[in-house]
């Protein structure tokens, strides 16, 4: 019930924005019309680049937003004041991890549908698991961005933090550096990084027709890195604070 | 059990500095209390413990026969903080109704509050194009929205016009008629008098703790003003001597 109405609250709050909701809807699309020109007539490259970020492209915008969403709550009052109301931490964790989920299905959906039908991008498996694995994607960008928040005092230190988790783990996805090709150390970082894992899932999509054991494994780790960060996320929201 | 609020030996530190140390005070149910004391004397940081979201170094602070903080409590008192706490990007109903949800509340009960408060014609405005007074009122509006037993109100008056500060302080006192208690910190002393009880705090000490009358008559004068003088200069000679 409580959860229902932050989920509301969150989204009304977006509705209201509509530069925001054009913003989310539109860059991810527009960036990969950029590759799919950067790559004419290399159709190979331009597929496996665009898929790769139709998983990249939600992460970044959903952490950046919920990070400064939620970094928004702590420095206008609102979570004091939540505080001291029947909320409980598991109702703003997960109404802004539905919330924003919801935004990033609609995001996933046009990225991919203009991706696949206007761009010519091609994969062996269905747009269906592309989508899916987007949005979990995207959900891991929420609860991280949540995460992270709470290490930050102000907008400025908080989007300091989108280059220090996303540039890493976009760097080595392997995307640039085939993962196995990288130096043994390299590979250890890049196999506690949560988002290589969503970048195998969606290359595994491109190859096969049907979902892999590997596509599924990949997926869950994702789902289980989100769990991880939500309940950090939860320990670091504090009812009391100094 | 007549007591709404009791703290016992509080004493918060926030940074390297003591705010309160050693507070003890007692808020009967049923009554407007005026905490009152210059900027940086603690009023917000008591009030942040009476609602449970300040860490406390020790010492105790009860509600209702509760810890401050704990569970059941957050059905039944409602907090204003003193920059408003409301999203800026919702409408003033929208903001009551998320507040109203927030107890188990249908919209009629945030639509009251919302009137309550004198917000009724600009109700459907984004909080974000509301002038200050408006939106302090529609921070207001959403922590009186549950009408809780304890209502702890940081400056609620401040930038409100006269006219409006009168309806506000009738409201208080109407509140306080049905049972609920009020504990509202201000620095305008023409509203001390409304009060019930006074808290004058000052540098984190209790110096006074009476009904406006008893505080005007242990300070010798019939204004709040100068009798607030009165018992600081009185307390630092003591403490000097």
């Amino acid at each position: 019930m409580i959860l229902a109405s932050t989920i509301r609250r969150i989204l009304g709050q977006l509705r209201h924005d509509p530069r925001t909701i054009g913003l989310i809807v539109v860059v991810p699309t527009l960036l990969i019309t950029l590759i799919y020109f950067m790559y004419e007539g290399q159709p190979a490259v331009f597929d496996r680049v665009a898929l790769t970020m139709l998983g990249v492209f939600p992460f970044i915008v959903m952490f950046l937003i919920t990070s400064i969403a939620m970094l928004r709550e702590r420095t206008t009052g609102t979570l004091e004041r939540l505080f001291t109301t029947p909320v409980g931490k598991i109702d703003l964790l997960f109404g802004y991890g539905v919330a924003f989920g919801v935004a990033a299905a609609a995001q996933a959906t046009v990225a991919a549908a203009f991706s696949y039908w206007a761009l010519d991008m091609r994969t062996a498996g269905s747009i269906g698991l592309v989508i899916l694995i987007a949005v979990a994607n995207a959900v891991l960008g929420v609860a991280l961005g949540l995460l992270c928040s709470a290490f930050a005092r102000t907008e400025f230190q908080a989007v300091q933090f989108m280059p220090l988790v996303v540039a890493p783990q976009l760097l080595l996805c392997g995307l640039f550096v085939p993962r196995d090709e990288m130096a043994g150390w390299l590979q250890t970082i890049s196999n506690v990084l949560p988002m290589s894992y969503s970048v195998e899932a969606l290359t595994e999509v491109g190859v096969h027709a049907e979902p892999t054991g590997i596509m599924w494994r990949d997926l869950t780790v994702v789902v289980g890195s989100i769990v991880v960060a939500l309940i950090l996320g939860a320990a670091t929201l504090r009812r009391r604070t100094a | 059990m007549s007591e709404a609020i009791e703290v016992r030996d509080l004493v918060v530190r926030r940074g390297k500095k003591t705010v309160l140390d050693g507070f003890s005070c007692v808020i009967p149910r049923g009554s407007v209390t005026g905490l009152l004391g210059p900027s940086g004397s603690g009023k917000t940081t008591l009030m942040r413990a009476v609602v449970g979201v300040q860490i406390v170094a020790s010492g105790t602070v009860t509600v209702l026969g509760h810890p401050a903080g704990s569970t059941p409590l957050r059905r039944r008192i409602g907090y204003l903080t003193q920059a408003p706490s409301v999203y800026a990007d919702l409408t003033v109903a929208e903001n009551a109704r998320y507040f109203a949800s927030l107890y188990g509340l249908k919209a009629a009960a945030a639509d009251e509050a919302v009137e309550a408060v004198g917000l009724t014609a600009a109700r459907g405005q984004l909080v974000a194009n509301l002038s200050g007074g408006q939106r302090s009122r529609a921070s207001l509006a959403c922590a009186i929205v549950s009408r809780p037993e304890l209502l702890v109100l940081d400056e609620p008056t401040v930038g409100q016009d006269p006219v409006l500060r009168d309806e506000l302080w009738d409201h208080f006192r109407r509140l306080a008629a049905d049972g609920a208690t009020v504990l509202v910190s201000s620095h305008v002393m023409d509203e001390a008098n409304r009060c019930d009880r006074l808290l004058l705090i000052r540098e984190g000490a209790l110096i006074a703790d009476d009904t406006p009358a008893g505080v005007k008559a242990a300070a010798g004068v019939d204004d709040l003003d100068q009798a607030f003088l009165n018992l600081i200069r009185r307390q630092e000679e003591e403490v000097a001597a």
